[in-house]
């Protein structure tokens, strides 16, 4: 910027002809600097992001207006041909169904325990980093050995759950052929995976509460439930919004759990526990090899996840402006 | 908020630019294998690595003698290295997968004759492996199977799957049937065995009251009696599904879901699931339908367990279930020396050594006359002779059933509907039927 000022003001009488030009070439590469540099320096990204997210995100949305074989590759357009075929078919209901409850299953009581979790381990433990990477443990387990692990404990006949149901008395469970039953089971999967992870996103929020406000809560006599309904709960939300909106994600593009949740990983003899990205691949790769409609359920369940994701937002925003209307009235300003 | 997705954002740029790494080297590795097979082929002595992907049981890695180990020491340049799926779906989906990708197979890929047909689509993508050194080697029907339309050769002959019944002989003496295997055999109807001669022993085995099924699954028994259909599921000059027309199709259906449900013979197990490897260490089933890979399974499966036994006679004349092939994708880096290596493991005496030791049976012409084949008995199956047994059952075999390229996806749609109503009950068996049928459609 000096530069440039210094430049201008220099009187050009003087100057021969050259030299204009050449403060001029000087003045114009100043400003680009000025002008683009910053563009540049965050440029990587945005190339990365063209060529790995938006690129794929076009290029299926131009496969699932063709008709498109997995090992034959393009065919001719078909407009929408595809997506209308995917609506029509009753396994994609089902899979959307399964996927939304599954989700469900999972993700609800999946974010409760780890603020409770994470109550805990906030407080005063002894070895608390041994308690703390304990939680973390269950997430270092490859997801496609915790399912092989877990689909032998979910067994129908020879499982260990059903066995211990029966010592106790009661019937065994239909693992594999009841839905719900099912996505009990899966959603099981998939929480002690993620407990753990969530937890510790949790805790370290919590850890970031400033303590005088506890210091304070004790002083005016609020117990230990309230100090966490009070303070703790609405110092999170932030976290919470975030927490809900990937698991959101995760949670709707399951796929490792159910998979390798029996031996063939269709999603069971009727359907039960298949999801929609299992569909996806079914679609894809399976008997029709059908890329096209492949693509059209990929498109589908983006615009999905994206209509959950913006509800979801929402909600937790409006629970936090609700209940904390000071924070919110500031931010406003 | 805006923080934590900033920060989101700048983790999603670093893993996207890693995944961005690579991806570029695995495309670079894939490009270097084509520019560099042809200057390997006449070095022989330039030491490679060839990977060989099979699934199930192959017999090729003998703890005792392994065939890779023995190669190995044939050609000290080469360095084998195995892989193994666990079920012939999961081989098919890594096929297709990286058929489609255009790399990541293996040198030498298995395939099974069920999907057989849909790779046959593209030759194009496997090593042509005609030869003369291995001219007549197989049965003929076996070579007709992997040979395209213009004459190419994608898969070598590994075994086929002529079928038995094995059979438990301690809880058919519980029930008072007879246990010796030519009693067995004679039991069922010796030659002329029929599927309602089965399943009425069946009932005869129940009526005991042992609370032991008679067969493990209505699907394995379903697919015993669709292999003896000639074209079950599609046409074989127009190559149109007629699964669900076919009348066949759906009277072998109603059979095995009676004799299944109605008749309380099934023990109601998803082939090849948790319940069904558990059920063999308990007194699970009877009987079941046995081609030969399927002797290795059982020892596996029921290690420490006595009285299986397998008896000289299949219902409704011989059956087939299976049979592999090696084939030579040309996406590998070392065709040539792959394709030695499959001719090499496909020969009479290697699938000899790989039928001692799991069974597989071999479909090489010279090895179904080899002493070294009819003399072989197995401990496992009261010193049953599986070799002269076998060979016995892969010429009673009269019906090769047409496989087209959508006798995989028809299949599967058709084990689904019977494990609907077998295992699950979640289905009447015309309920499941229906959802056969309107998943059939959508293959369309």
């Amino acid at each position: 910027m000096a530069t440039s000022t210094t430049n201008l003001d220099s009187p050009p009488v003087r100057k021969t002809d050259r030299d204009p030009r050449r403060v001029g070439l000087r003045q114009k590469l100043g400003r680009w600097d000025v002008k683009l540099s910053p563009y540049l320096y965050i440029s990587p990204f945005f190339i990365l992001f063209a060529v790995v997210g938006l690129f794929p995100l076009a290029y299926t949305a131009y496969v699932s207006m063709h008709q498109w074989h997995l090992i034959g590759g393009e065919g001719k357009f078909v407009g929408l041909d595809n997506f209308t075929f995917v609506l029509q078919q009753a396994n994609f209901w089902r899979a959307l169904r399964n996927t939304f409850s599954i989700f469900l299953l999972s993700s609800v009581p999946q974010i409760i325990i780890a603020i409770l979790l994470a109550a805990v381990l906030d407080a005063n433990l002894r070895a608390r980093s041994f308690w703390r990477m304990g939680v973390l443990l269950p997430y270092v387990v490859a997801p496609v050995a915790v399912s092989l692990i877990f689909s032998k404990l979910f067994g129908d006949q020879s499982g260990m759950i059903n066995a211990l149901l029966n010592k106790i008395g009661l019937d065994s469970i239909r693992w594999h052929a009841d839905v719900l039953s099912s996505h009990l089971a899966i959603a099981t999967m998939v929480n002690f995976r993620w407990i753990g992870y969530n937890t510790l996103i949790f805790l370290a929020a919590m850890q970031a509460v400033p303590r005088d406000l506890y210091e304070a809560a004790i002083l005016d006599g609020a117990a230990r439930l309230r100090q966490f309904t009070s303070i703790t709960v609405p110092m999170l939300r932030p976290t919470i919004i975030f927490v809900v909106v990937t698991s959101t994600i995760g949670g709707l593009q399951i796929f490792d759990e159910p998979r390798m949740y029996d031996q063939f990983g269709q999603g069971g003899s009727d359907r039960q526990w298949l999801t929609v990205t299992m569909y996806l691949y079914e679609l894809g790769w399976g008997s029709q090899k059908s890329f096209g409609r492949a693509a059209a359920v990929a498109w589908i369940l983006f615009l999905i996840i994206v209509a959950v994701g913006i509800i979801n937002f929402s909600i937790t925003r409006r629970i936090s402006t609700d209940s904390a209307p000071k924070s919110g009235r500031k931010a406003k300003r | 908020m805006r923080k934590t997705t900033r920060k989101m954002w700048a983790a999603a740029a670093g893993v996207t630019g890693i995944a961005l790494l690579a991806t570029a080297c695995s495309s670079g590795g894939s490009t270097t294998p084509a520019a560099s097979a042809k200057s390997t082929t006449a070095a022989s002595t330039e030491k490679i690595t060839l990977k060989v992907a099979t699934f199930n049981e192959f017999g090729y890695d003998d703890p005792a003698g392994s065939l890779y180990d023995a190669y190995t020491k044939l050609h000290p340049n080469v360095t084998i290295e195995p892989v193994k799926a666990a079920t012939s779906n999961e081989a098919r989906d890594n096929m297709n997968t990286k058929l489609a990708a255009g790399s990541g197979l293996a040198d030498i890929e298995a395939i099974e004759v069920d999907w057989l047909p849909e790779l046959l689509q593209y030759p194009d993508k496997f090593v042509d492996l005609t030869s003369d050194d291995t001219k007549g080697r197989w049965l003929k029907w076996k070579t007709d199977q992997a040979t395209s339309p213009d004459g190419k050769l994608i898969g070598y002959g590994t075994d086929v799957g002529p079928e038995g019944i094995a059979y438990r002989a301690d809880l058919f003496k519980a029930a008072g049937l007879p246990t010796d295997r030519a009693e067995v055999a004679k039991l069922f109807g010796g030659k002329d065995a029929t599927w309602d001669k089965y399943f009425e022993v069946g009932k005869q085995f129940t009526a005991k009251g042992t609370g032991v099924p008679f067969f493990d699954s209505a699907g394995a028994t379903y697919q015993g009696m669709i292999n003896q259909v000639k074209a079950a599921y599609e046409d074989p000059s127009s190559h149109k599904i007629i699964a669900t027309d076919n009348a066949d199709v759906k009277k072998i259906y109603g059979q095995v879901l009676k004799a299944a449900v109605d008749d309380k013979l099934s023990a109601n197990l998803g082939q090849w699931s948790p319940d069904w490897t558990a059920s063999f260490q308990k007194n699970g089933f009877a009987t079941m339908l046995a081609p030969g890979w399927m002797l290795g399974v059982i020892e596996g499966n029921a290690k420490g367990v006595t009285g299986w036994d397998i008896a000289d006679v299949f219902p409704g004349g011989g059956g087939n279930w299976g049979g592999s092939f090696l084939t030579v994708p040309v996406q590998g880096a070392h065709p040539e020396e792959a394709k030695a290596l499959a001719a090499w493991l496909t020969a009479p005496e290697q699938q000899i050594k790989a039928f001692t030791y799991k069974g597989t049976f071999p479909s090489q012409v010279a090895a179904l006359k080899s002493p070294d084949l009819l003399g072989v008995t197995k401990p496992f199956f009261n010193n049953a002779p599986t070799g002269q047994l076998l060979a016995n059952r892969a010429n009673a075999v009269t019906v090769a059933p047409y496989k087209g390229p959508n006798y995989f996806a028809v299949n599967d749609a058709m084990q689904q509907a019977l494990a609907r109503v077998d295992v699950d009950k979640t289905d009447t068996a015309d309920a499941s039927w229906a959802k056969f049928t309107d998943a059939v459609k959508a293959l369309g």
